[in-house]
């Protein structure tokens, strides 16, 4: 007997049983639709991440305290960059030291930074936003662009001015209104702040978006917000290299500056330097975790479709049984028959496999519509890897989980299978 | 004289738990080609284990059979499909039509394991037109009386030009009329293609339309050459 005949046979059977038939691919349209869904979105997490990080610049370095087991607190905007161990901190002078051209070619700008949290009010609106502690070199060094007004000065950490540039969500948060906020008196932790300026919005996501920070001269926070240890004591330095090359010869010689002023041996740092690549592998490799997570779950439920499959066909087989012990008297020998229950229970899988796609990117639309609609910046991707590995593997289902129903079908005795009842 | 069946010494042992049950017991027979004959006994005589071994449905245990001109006593499963499909046709009691497939459909069945594609549609026709079934033929089992559809399966039984046919019990699902219908087109059938013809039967008077009657008892031949009034007539 043709393929093709055994083909239009199992169709023609699959269809005498519409109702069953439709139930069981709904058990592999779950399964892998599941399968699609949960990679799109694994895979749309890890695009969004690396987008995001890759958008802080590439020439980008973080200098935190404590050895390099991993970035403290989640990265830069998240933690406060303090071990509590007997590291010696960082301080102000690590950052003069960094920036010295002789001692550090490949860098061009350097910004230390502390950072904490406070509450920001204006008349009866109040936020709680992270509030960093900077120097006027930041604004250039982590790429950020004024909206309106100006940016801190020497002045102002000379002076220890109360004054704050705001993050466009913050300057939202407490105004209305990202505009027009310059001159306004608002107060940090009950202290007045005159506002001189508000940033453009960057956007992200991963990190934290910074959009929502609120930026104090460095002196200022030092003495009247963010308490540290020492006064001179900071919680990250950002460096920019010079170019996107250079950024490993960067990390280098600041490496050797604080090895240096800290009196640690090579391989004992107390303090640790990340590059952009180094979080973009961190965040691959946690991404990546969580998709084959994602995928291996949603690859149950297509094992249980598939023995949904199994189930069936043995009900099927068993339902036949004088079907094919006539077939057997008419001549079908043991591979006509084994042909036949594969053919059918593989129809069903790929019906499965196909419409599970479809179903399966839809959801993966859907869930990247509800995720612009809830103001996140997120698109699942449905990769052609995902479709390739979902229905080799339900294809696979199929057969496997075909053959003990096909061969039980194909051994059957013939004179024993005429005579079932 | 031209044997289309010989069987020598068949010998078939079932085991039931810890007993062994012998179905058949040495039994050595020959029937000629053309020949229409009648296989009786009481139940339990090793009837359904005779057809099912003259059908090649199953294999001795110990013995020879050949079948026009092949030993299958000695075949491999898939040997003995083959041979069915070739040699053999089969009419059931119960008609045994896949209630799926059309009339044409149920007919040319043996002729899709037989591997032929070209000329498959006319050769089941013809089959069909052989039964008087022309007019029939894309209908479906359950669109069909119980005549018609024994009719179907005697028209798949020949397609094949089978060296045998095989009938167990053709008529006990029939009434008499439609029965002795189907009895006679079998008969014609014989008459005209000179396909030889063994009904498994406990109906004397269907035994009486044939030549020869084999009687078996208790796994054993009582007789197996009974010829009847009609026999001696021809």
């Amino acid at each position: 007997m043709s393929f093709t005949q055994a083909l239009l046979e199992a169709i023609e059977s699959l269809n005498g049983n519409k109702m069953r038939s439709g139930l069981t691919v709904l058990g592999i349209v779950i399964g892998v639709a599941a399968v699609i869904a949960m990679l799109a979105v694994g895979n749309g997490a890890q695009a969004s991440i690396t987008g995001s990080i890759s958008s802080i610049g590439t020439n980008l370095l973080f200098v935190f305290r404590g050895a390099a087991d991993g970035p403290p607190g989640g990265g830069p905007g998240g933690g406060d960059g303090r071990s509590g161990n007997n590291d010696r901190p960082l301080t102000l002078s690590d950052a003069e030291a960094i920036s010295d051209n002789f001692a550090a070619p490949s860098v061009e700008a350097v910004a230390p930074a502390i950072q904490g949290n406070g509450t920001l009010a204006f008349g009866g609106e109040k936020t709680t936003s992270p509030i960093s502690g900077v120097s006027p070199a930041y604004l250039s060094v982590r790429n950020l662009e004024l909206a309106e007004g100006e940016f801190i000065n020497e002045e102002h950490i000379l002076g220890r001015m109360s004054v704050v540039v705001l993050g466009p969500e913050t300057a939202t948060a407490i105004f209305g209104h990202p505009d027009g906020v310059v001159g306004e008196a608002i107060r940090i932790e009950g202290q007045p702040f005159r506002v001189i300026g508000v940033l453009v919005a960057k956007g992200g996501g991963a990190m934290g978006s910074e959009d929502n920070n609120a930026y104090i001269p460095f002196t200022t926070a030092q003495a009247r917000l963010i308490k540290r240890e020492s006064r001179d004591e900071v919680d990250v330095i950002f460096v920019q290299a010079r170019s996107a090359e250079s950024v490993p010869q960067a990390s280098e010689e600041i490496a050797n500056i604080l090895r240096q002023r800290h009196r640690t041996p090579i391989g004992a740092d107390d303090f640790s330097v990340f590059t952009q690549q180094d979080f973009l592998q961190i965040f691959e490799t946690i991404t990546g975790v969580l998709t084959i997570f994602l995928g291996g779950i949603a690859g149950i439920s297509l094992l249980v479709g598939g023995i949904g499959i199994m189930n069936i066909m043995l009900v099927s087989v068993t339902e036949r049984t004088r079907e094919i012990g006539l077939r057997k008297a008419l001549g079908a020998r043991k591979k006509d028959i084994l042909l036949q229950f594969l053919t059918e229970s593989s129809l069903l899988s790929l019906f499965g496999g196909i419409i599970g796609i479809m179903f399966g990117w839809l959801i993966a639309f859907a869930v990247g519509k509800v995720a612009v609609a809830t103001g996140n910046n997120f698109t699942p991707i449905v990769g052609t890897d995902a479709i390739v590995l979902s229905t080799s593997f339900s294809a696979i289902i199929g057969l496997f989980f075909g053959i003990y129903p096909a061969s039980r079908a194909a051994n059957l005795e013939p004179v024993e299978a005429l005579r079932y009842e | 004289m031209d044997l289309v069946i010989e069987a020598r010494n068949l010998t078939k042992t079932y085991k039931m738990g810890e007993f062994d049950v012998q179905a058949l017991r040495d039994v050595s027979f020959t029937i000629e080609r053309g020949e229409v004959i009648s296989i009786m006994g009481p139940s339990g005589s090793g009837k359904s284990t005779m057809m099912n071994t003259l059908g090649c449905l199953d294999r001795p245990t110990s013995g020879d059979y050949i079948l026009d001109g092949e030993s299958v006593a000695q075949m491999s499963d898939d040997q003995l499909a083959s041979v069915r499909n070739r040699k053999v046709g089969f009419v059931f009691q119960s008609f045994n039509l896949l209630s799926r497939l059309t009339a044409l459909g149920n007919v040319e069945l043996p002729l899709r394991y037989a591997g032929i594609t070209e000329g498959r549609r006319e050769r089941a026709q013809a089959a069909l037109e052989a039964v008087g079934l022309a007019d029939r033929m894309s209908h479906r089992p359950y669109e069909l009386s119980g005549g018609q559809q024994q009719r179907v399966a005697v028209a798949r039984s020949l397609v094949n030009n089978p060296a045998i046919i095989m009938a167990d019990e053709p008529t006990g699902n029939l009434d008499s009329k439609v029965g002795k219908e189907i009895m006679n087109l079998l008969l014609n059938l014989n008459k005209d293609r000179g396909t030889t013809l063994i009904i498994v039967t406990h109906d004397p008077a269907i035994a009486e339309q044939t030549q020869r009657v084999i009687r078996l008892r208790d796994g054993q031949l009582e007789s197996s050459g009974v010829e009847t009034k009609k026999g001696k007539q021809q």
